[in-house]
């Protein structure tokens, strides 16, 4: 018997909603509900790791002033910030948030196609979550191993946290990728398999080609990140030895022999290079579209955009050791990963491009969710540049070290995502919510948010090209090529910063009140073509379409045609005389 | 009444405009898909550990015990090497020809046939996991091979054979539980009512994904 596609069979669906409170929000099945769960949860743990970082700031800027804060902590606060932003911040909002709410109201589909699967991924996030907050608890709190959790120090004695704080972060990693790994196979099969009549992979908004992508590399590198919290495991509580050599602490040799701490390097940036673009490629997508829509223009050049999601997402796999250059390694793989490093620019950089010429002569509207588009591209050409200083071997040896390297990764994988995450967060909360945000306070928020992280993050330039070291807890006037610039720096920045995360009360503020106050949303604010936007009720109701599926007939930008009755013709509109064709892919069809 | 623009075209480009079709782009059920995705995520965990066991054993000072001499038994008095995983690999195999015929009894709607072969498929990976549950048993006790060291030479040949063959075992038991339920609603009827044995093939395909791992441990354990 042949197989029937969805589509094709949405006769069949009886939709049973979920009546008892519990069943509709709590034991949720439905895609819009674990959205939305996951996003609260991701949003209140980033917030921990938000204050965590004021905390390290106000060691740095103000050294000895604050005595609650150690050496120890500050390592703590180092590790636990990082870890969090990376993959219980970013890579949860993109896949689980975003991925969960726009996948099936985009391509046209009732729900994921294991709703079940998809709520227990939520709750193992959950359980990761809390083994994660449970660390802060244990006997000698987090650990403090720096978020690469490199051996042999992670689990040796003198490094906070090396007791019980290594295992609960191995633990709750393993859990995340049981986690992600739920969640991923369901977003890539209902990518695959479960789009609506007409919705072709070339029709696809590039919100969703960047998610997918991001989940196919989420499942392939996440299995190196499981092997490696297993095997440090091991080393931690058996005692084998994969990753610790023949080493002496504390004045004692070790009962360890013969392991290779490179290896976990290898395994670690096998993972960590593809994480960067999990957390990338979903915010390249989103800001295409943001952009498309803000600017009542077509993308421009959808293909190559596609092809170069699909170049960057396979490149990623191919340049993991320009993370450990300094750790030491044969002349010839510094020279491979390397020039793959810089072809990685290449797609990049088209990305860019199109980004730009996109907005160029359109009808841009400076709304929220474009600001936040539009400072996106500045942070992300910003980091992008300085990562070709660091993909050189010659030039990332001496920089390595230093702020260079803090400066660089927060501008293009910290700030960057975060700029699409509010722009996106601002975007669809209309649709999210059925109430509009307040334009003042979102704007506030962009423009404190967008210079205030300036303010932060381009003086650590100018700090790691004097040779600032990172990681370090203090600088006392013994280190005497550190000038007195530094100091006043640091200072700086740190106003800065604690400027910036008070910021963010006025966003919480903003979606919280809007939420109950704010004015009623009409069911396609922006005017966008994606069928999310096309939803018979707002907020989309269990099921997402009513009676009948969406069918699609065109692309999804097809902006500002000429002879069209709007500027904008979405996505389920047939072709008709009074509706032209419209330019699928800029060719007139 | 799709307006799919795409015509089938020959060649490359045709293959390629059919797989980016609407709807799905792989004429399978969803279960089926995404069976394939995962045992994807999961070859590369396998790799991950293999490649890990490769490198700490190029890398450790000791010597690497010899597996021919430590996998041997000794039955009535002869000495054979490799005796056991042997006999574990041919019944792991084995559970792979009766899993196939299973899926072939499902096609035909053969209800019996279908959950006998199955269950005979589960029983077959029960005594891969108790014979390998004999082999630890043998090397802690007999041997004196611990995760982190052994009387033998380098510690790491203890620590890569527990975490692998572990890891490798755990996957054959969940599989056993996996069929065992499978193979009793084939056996009810269920899979009849809902008018489909899909379910029957998907857990062939973990199965036989289990198998063939097993023939990497196999080879780059045990032989190398």
């Amino acid at each position: 018997m042949a197989f029937v596609a969805i589509a094709d069979r949405d006769h069949e669906h009886a939709l049973h909603d979920p009546q008892s409170f519990i069943r509709k929000y709590i034991w949720s099945q439905d895609h819009k509900v674990i959205a939305i769960q996951y996003a609260l949860v991701a949003t209140a743990i980033g917030l921990v790791a938000l204050v965590m970082s004021v905390l390290m700031r106000l060691q740095l800027g103000f050294p000895d002033t604050f005595n609650f804060i150690a050496p120890q902590e500050y390592y703590q606060y180092i590790t636990m910030h990082g870890m969090i932003m990376v993959i219980y911040l970013l890579t949860a909002l993109f896949l689980g948030g975003f991925g969960n709410y726009l996948i099936p109201l985009m391509l046209g589909s009732r729900d994921m196609v294991f709703p079940y699967l998809n709520m227990l991924s939520f709750w193992v996030y959950l359980l990761a979550v809390l083994v994660l907050v449970a660390s802060f608890f244990v006997p000698g709190g987090p650990t403090g191993a720096g978020w690469t959790l490199y051996p042999p120090q992670a689990v040796l004695p003198g490094t906070p946290g090396a007791s019980w704080g290594i295992i609960c972060m191995l633990a709750s990693l393993a859990i995340f990728i049981v986690a992600f790994t739920m969640g991923g196979l369901n977003y890539a099969t209902t990518i695959l398999q479960a789009r609506c009549r007409g919705m072709t992979f070339m029709r696809m908004p590039l919100s969703i080609w960047g998610i997918f992508m991001a989940t196919i590399l989420g499942l392939l590198a996440f299995p190196a990140l499981f092997v490696s919290a297993i095997m440090m495991a091991l080393d931690a509580v058996v005692g084998t030895s994969f990753f610790m050599p023949a080493i002496s602490s504390m004045g004692e040799t070790t009962r360890y022999s013969g392991g290779s701490p490179l290896l976990f390097q290898h395994l670690f940036w096998f993972f960590g290079h593809p994480e960067v673009y999990i957390v990338a490629l979903p915010a390249f997508g989103i800001v295409s579209d943001l952009l498309s829509t803000h600017a009542r223009r077509n993308i421009f050049g959808y293909r190559m955009m596609v092809w170069a999601i699909l170049a960057i997402g396979c490149l990623s796999f191919v340049v993991w050791a320009h993370h450990m250059y300094v750790s030491g390694m044969n002349p010839y793989f510094g020279f491979f990963f390397a020039t793959t490093t810089l072809i990685i620019a290449v797609p990049t950089a088209i990305k860019v491009y199109n980004w730009v010429l996109t907005i160029w002569r359109g009808d841009v509207h400076l709304t929220v969710p474009m600001l936040f588009a539009i400072g996106f591209i500045f942070t992300f050409i910003n980091g992008g540049l300085t990562g070709l200083f660091l993909g050189n071997v010659t030039v990332d040896v001496p920089l390595s070290g230093t702020y260079f390297v803090v400066a660089h990764f927060h501008m293009v994988m910290g700030l960057s995502p975060i700029m699409v995450v509010f722009g996106a967060i601002y975007h669809w909360y209309p649709k999210i919510t059925g109430r509009m945000f307040d334009e003042r306070l979102g704007k506030l928020h962009f423009w404190l948010t967008f210079v205030g992280a300036y303010c932060i993050f381009l003086p650590m330039h100018y700090l790691g090209i004097l040779g600032v070291p990172r990681r370090y807890y203090g600088y006392p006037d013994a280190i005497q090529f550190i000038p007195p610039s530094v100091h006043e720096a640091n200072q700086w920045i740190s106003i800065s910063a604690m400027i910036v995360a008070a910021t963010q009360l006025v966003f919480l503020y903003n979606l919280i009140h809007s939420y109950f106050k704010g004015p009623v949303a009409d069911g396609n604010p922006w005017r966008a073509t994606t069928l999310e936007w096309q939803t018979p009720e707002t907020p989309p109701k269990h099921g997402n379409w009513g009676k009948e599926l969406p069918e699609v007939h065109r692309w999804a930008y097809d902006y500002s045609v000429p002879g069209a009755p709007q500027d904008f013709i979405p996505q389920n509109v047939p072709h008709s005389e009074t509706t032209p064709a419209g330019r699928e892919h800029g060719v007139p069809t | 009444m799709s307006n799919n623009p795409t015509t089938l075209e020959p060649g490359f480009r045709g293959v390629a405009a059919d797989w980016s079709a609407d709807k799905q782009a792989f004429p399978v059920p969803w279960g089926k898909a995404m069976m394939w995705i995962f045992l994807l995520s999961d070859t590369f965990i396998f790799t991950c550990f293999l490649t890990s066991y490769m490198n700490v054993r190029m890398s450790t000072l000791d010597t690497w015990p010899n597996p021919s001499e430590v996998f041997a038994l000794t039955v009535a008095g002869q000495h054979i090497p490799l005796l056991l995983i042997a006999i574990m690999t041919m019944v792991l195999i084995t559970s792979s020809g009766t899993m196939a015929m299973a899926v072939n009894f499902g096609y035909r709607r053969d209800r019996k046939r279908t959950a006998l072969l199955m269950f005979a498929t589960a029983a077959l990976g029960l005594a891969f996991v108790g014979m390998q549950a004999f082999e630890w048993t043998k090397l802690i006790v007999e041997e004196g091979v611990r995760p982190w060291g052994n009387p033998m030479g380098a510690a790491q040949f203890g620590s890569a054979f527990f975490m692998i063959t572990g890891f490798h075992g755990l996957h054959v038991s969940g599989g056993v539980v996996y069929l065992t339920v499978v193979a009793w609603r084939v056996l009810s009827g269920f899979y009849d009512r809902k008018g489909t044995y899909e379910t029957v093939e998907i857990a062939g395909l973990y199965w036989h994904f289990v198998d063939l791992v097993w023939v990497f441990i196999f080879a780059f354990f045990y032989l190398w």
